[in-house]
């Protein structure tokens, strides 16, 4: 057994202060993954070195490609006498050296304890000239001590806008999407379902093209992807904004409502037929366009497939972790296929969580279990799957040591996913994402299947 | 795209520094030239090592707390490591090394695959976080019952001034089980190598001979030091070991155990794999039970050779030699046929790699068995011994970023010294056996290859463009940034998760993985057949 010390939950310590086998990481990794979706953007990362060493290290090994980022590198000094010196030469250096477009400062727990101000700071960048002309800096603050990386990834998108985003008066037709943190591959397939309703738009971040970048022979620091400058700010002049995820995605485009007067639809990531409907009316309203046939067709043809499917998922219990922006749709599509999530953890605090799980689980999943914030971590879901075992795991790849201990089929899905290659290539989002999902998710209960039952009920046809 | 390249058309390497070096502002280029030279393996120029990075600068480089928790301490199972901080820093460090390890039953402890933090929250910051520390050990002691657990504090901790170790020696006389704690914090030196020392300092003072009372079985007990066991290198090792009689009481810490580590000061010598990460302990160990250590080399099929049979020699048994002797011949055998099949396809070919403290070196011995030149190699964390030799370090300036990190002052133990070992140490030595020694990179490398320490993503992208070395060592931070190029990259932290590379079989392997890398028709397929056709013009019309 690898998690050999792992107790069930009535035998376990009612812990209060010890987290095990955390269920969220910090705010910069969020932050630095926002920042990478914007077209000629460094993340700069003020703090000591391991903290971007780290984040870097996770993204790439996601991804498996470049993540590029720099670091104020503090050392004793700094940390008594503050990173405002780090931060000043940092940014000299970065442009001289690396000469991106932008910089896309973010704290970490270290420059936030000592109490360094990111906005001072870069304000004083600016009026010491350190700061090329048509250059930019950009600034999130984000301790790790508050929230998870879902928080950094919301700062920071707030962070673009709060600096480009900007209001002329004169009005364009477009629609903003603030994406959420999902894939590359569903970025894409969020802007192909924009291209079928005929709807123009600005997404931020965007990190197609740039986070699976193709192989050329040449290593392009700044990929082509990512939200341009001119993108972001005509943000402001847009009709109206989409934000999906509560969590990811709502403070900015409050924000963006309050700077520029561009109202917003608030909405699920698209994961699954209800949440992809509301999504696709959200934008025809957004945009006041009525929604096209082909997006009836693509619905149709997931409708139909679930038909054909859902056999195979009624009862089915599962045991989900990871974030709230995916969790939320993600278990009101499983519960629609007639599973049931028994047990559910995010790390990520915040009362959203609950009140949207009790609405799903509540009535149809009575017994089901689910926390978030601090100590709702993967060692509690062991525990409660040790309780009463599912049939199913859903979560990133840490979750392999509880499937290969508990022999549960497992589905890869969420960040980190440091074991596998292709997942950000396929998309789970929207009515041909979610057909993908749920064919992963039958794909898994029947190779299961066929691989453990024993050999008079191995059959043919299935 | 093609990527042979002959070493005929390589540039001009002074020409070549300079012109990186012109990239940066007047101040850094000054900075970064004296830790970037062109090497002459005779007079070894004197490199600028293990000062601290340039803010803004790209770097490889991790933190104090990585070297610590992550290299040290980490691969050993039988230790409940709590990480005291925020959130992330205990996430980064979980279960991402390969230090691969091997309970001998279902009952025994294995703590590697937890993760366990304090999860710090805002108030913790402000309040500080002494309390909940305190409930968090007591909580994972009812949890696990560990014999042992660790604390490691991370970059806000020592800035709140939480004292850990006030915390740690209260928490042991509450709960009678040895608990310590490492003052880590990630900005407490420039790099990984800080956290090493720190790691070193702390198991020496409060794990290390702490049990006087178990007697280690066996005849010739000895410890490896500075073996991490990533792909399973340490599992090659102590079979050979075992086959030349030899008993390993500890591994520092590849595979290993708290528990032997308590009484690891009872082994007749101490053998030193990653001397920067762990040369500390074996010069502190020898110091105080007068314990020898002397350098080993198993990366590589002749070096293995050569520090296998030194162990032997070491131990004066006739049997032993004989033993090793055998062992040796029926592995070389092996290693010849592959390099013999291997070779051909691989002559000539260049390698540049820049990673961790030993690695860089280490590795470029099995790139000379297979006919391939380093044309430039650097490490990441390393110190001016790692490149010049341990001759140096009575030379090597304190500056200010290393002054903080402790030097313990070790006294000899009368009741534990072992002289008989000293003498038969002075003894060897007459007879050209060296201890304590190292002669780092620099003499081992050619004439004219460069020497680059904590290499930048400027100066490596540079080195691409004007080399197109065939391969590239580095770690995953710089993988797919080389890869983009076409230029295969070699991670040597993780292995690419393959492995292992130690030993005979290792080096089979690695001679294996590099005619995949290097032959592999992956990177002819980048241009597509029609890149150099002409382009169609017109309309689609029917003919
Ligand atoms: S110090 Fe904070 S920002 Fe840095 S890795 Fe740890 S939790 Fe994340
Ligand atoms: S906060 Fe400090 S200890 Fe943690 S990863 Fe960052 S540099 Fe390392």
């Amino acid at each position: 057994m690898l998690l050999r010390h792992t107790k069930k939950a009535s035998e376990a310590v009612d812990r209060k202060a010890l987290t095990i086998n955390p269920a969220k990481t910090c705010q910069p990794v969020g932050a630095m993954y926002a920042a990478l979706g914007v077209h000629g953007c460094l993340p700069h990362s003020h703090g000591s070195q391991g903290c971007c060493s780290y984040h870097r290290t996770a993204l790439t090994r996601h991804y498996k490609e470049p993540v590029m980022a720099s670091t104020s590198s503090f050392t004793e000094g700094s940390s008594v006498f503050g990173g405002q010196a780090n931060l000043l030469q940092s940014i000299s250096n970065i442009f001289a050296i690396y000469e991106p477009e932008i910089i896309a400062v973010h704290s970490t727990c270290l420059s936030e304890t000592i109490g360094d101000d990111l906005k001072q700071i870069t304000e004083k960048a600016i009026a010491d000239g350190k700061v090329p002309e048509g250059k930019h800096l950009v600034q999130a603050s984000t301790p790790s001590y508050i929230g998870s990386h879902v928080t950094g990834y919301s700062n920071m998108v707030k962070g673009f806008i709060d600096k480009f985003a900007f209001n002329t008066g004169e009005k364009k037709r477009q629609v903003n999407l603030i994406s959420g943190w999902v894939e590359p591959s569903d970025m894409r397939e969020i802007k192909r379902i924009m291209k079928i309703m005929k709807v123009p738009y600005v997404m931020l971040p965007d990190t197609s093209d740039v986070l699976d970048a193709p192989m050329t022979g040449k290593f392009q620091m700044y990929p082509n992807g990512g939200t341009t400058i001119s993108e972001m700010a005509s943000m402001g002049d847009s009709m109206a904004t989409v934000a999906t995820g509560h969590f990811c995605s709502r403070d900015s485009a409050i924000h963006l409502e309050n700077k520029c007067k561009v109202p917003f639809k608030l909405t699920d990531v698209p994961i699954g037929v209800k949440a992809t409907d509301r999504f696709i009316q959200a934008v025809s309203s957004a945009a006041k366009v009525s929604i096209p046939e082909e997006v009836n067709v693509e619905r149709g043809r997931l409708v139909d497939a679930l038909a054909d499917m859902q056999q195979y998922f009624y009862n089915k219990k599962v045991a989900v972790y990871g974030d709230p922006d995916t969790l939320i749709p993600l278990c009101e599509f499983l519960v629609d296929l007639g599973m049931k999530p028994m047990a559910v953890v995010s790390g990520t605090p915040g009362k959203e969580f609950a009140k949207r799980m009790e609405a799903i689980l509540a009535e149809k999943v009575p017994g089901a279990k689910f926390a978030n914030g601090s100590i709702a971590d993967m060692y509690k879901l062991h525990s409660w799957i040790k309780e009463e075992p599912v049939d199913l795991i859903i979560g990133n790849t840490y979750g392999k040591y509880i499937a290969r201990d508990e022999n549960i089929p497992f589905l890869r899905y969420g960040f980190p996913i440091l074991d596998r290659i292709g997942h950000s290539y396929f998309p789970t989002v929207g009515y041909m994402g979610t057909l993908s999902l749920a064919k992963d998710i039958l794909n898994l209960l029947m190779d299961y299947q066929d691989a453990n039952c024993i050999e008079e009920k191995f059959e043919l046809v299935m | 795209m093609s990527i042979n390249n002959s070493k005929s058309k390589m540039p001009d390497p002074s020409v070549l520094k300079e012109e990186i070096l012109k990239k940066y502002p007047g101040k850094i280029a000054k900075k970064r030239s004296k830790g970037f030279l062109v090497n002459d393996p005779t007079t070894v120029p004197e490199i600028q090592a293990n000062v601290r990075t340039i803010p803004g600068i790209i770097t490889q480089r991790g933190c104090t707390y990585a070297g610590c928790k992550g290299v040290v301490l980490g691969p050993t199972r039988d230790v409940v490591n709590i990480v005291h901080g925020p959130i992330g820093c205990s996430f980064y460090a979980w279960l991402t090394r390969r230090n691969q390890t091997s309970p001998p039953t279902e009952n025994d402890p294995n703590f590697i695959p937890y993760a366990l933090s304090t999860d710090m929250q805002d108030e913790n910051i402000v309040f500080g976080g002494e309390a909940k520390l305190k409930t968090a050990i007591q909580e994972a002691f009812d949890e696990f019952n560990p014999r042992s657990i660790a604390i490691f504090s991370t970059c806000p901790v020592g800035l709140i001034g939480d004292d850990v170790h006030a915390v740690a020696r209260e928490m042991k006389e509450k709960l009678g089980i040895n608990i310590f704690g490492f003052s880590c914090e990630g900005y407490r030196g420039v790099s990984q190598s800080a956290g090493h020392h720190i790691a070193n300092n702390k198991i020496f003072s409060n794990v290390i001979g702490i049990d006087d009372v178990t007697e280690p079985k066996g005849k010739f007990k000895m410890n490896m030091l500075g073996e991490y066991n990533i792909g399973g290198d340490a599992f090659v090792l102590e079979n050979y070991f075992e086959e030349m009689g030899i008993d390993l009481v500890a591994s520092f810490s590849g595979n290993s155990t708290i528990e032997s580590y308590e009484y690891s000061h009872k082994v007749d010598l101490n053998i030193v794999m990653c001397h920067r990460s762990i040369n500390y302990i074996a010069e502190m160990m020898e110091k105080k039970y007068g314990i020898p250590w002397f350098k080993v080399n198993f990366i590589g099929a002749k070096a293995t050779a050569k520090s296998l049979l030194k162990m032997a020699e070491y131990y004066e048994d006739a049997a032993m030699i004989k033993a090793t002797k055998a062992l040796i011949d029926r592995e070389m055998a092996k290693v010849q046929a592959v390099i013999d099949e291997v070779r051909p396809k691989l002559e000539g070919k260049t390698a540049m790699m820049f990673v961790g403290g030993s690695r860089a070196h280490h590795y470029q011995e099995l790139f000379t068995e297979l006919g391939m030149e380093t044309i430039a190699a650097g490490y990441e964390f390393a110190h001016r011994d790692d490149y010049e030799g341990r001759k140096v370090i009575p030379s090597i300036k304190i500056d200010a970023d290393t002054r903080n990190i402790e030097d313990l002052k070790v006294e000899k133990e009368e009741a534990s010294f072992r002289s008989e070992l000293q003498d038969k140490k002075a003894k060897l030595e007459g007879a050209k056996f060296d201890f304590e020694d190292y002669e780092g990179m620099m003499p081992e490398m050619k004439k004219g290859a460069l020497v680059i320490d904590d290499i930048s993503h400027w100066e490596s992208e540079k080195l691409i463009e004007k080399y197109r070395p065939d391969i590239f060592c580095a770690g995953i931070k710089e993988k797919y940034v080389v890869q983009k190029h076409g230029i295969p990259l070699k991670q040597l932290h993780s292995y690419d998760y393959g492995g292992p590379y130690a030993g005979f079989e290792g080096a089979i392997n690695f001679y294996r993985e590099m005619e995949r890398m290097l032959t592999t028709d992956i990177w002819k397929m980048i241009d597509a057949p029609w890149k150099n056709e002409p382009e169609m013009v017109g309309s689609m019309v029917m003919e």
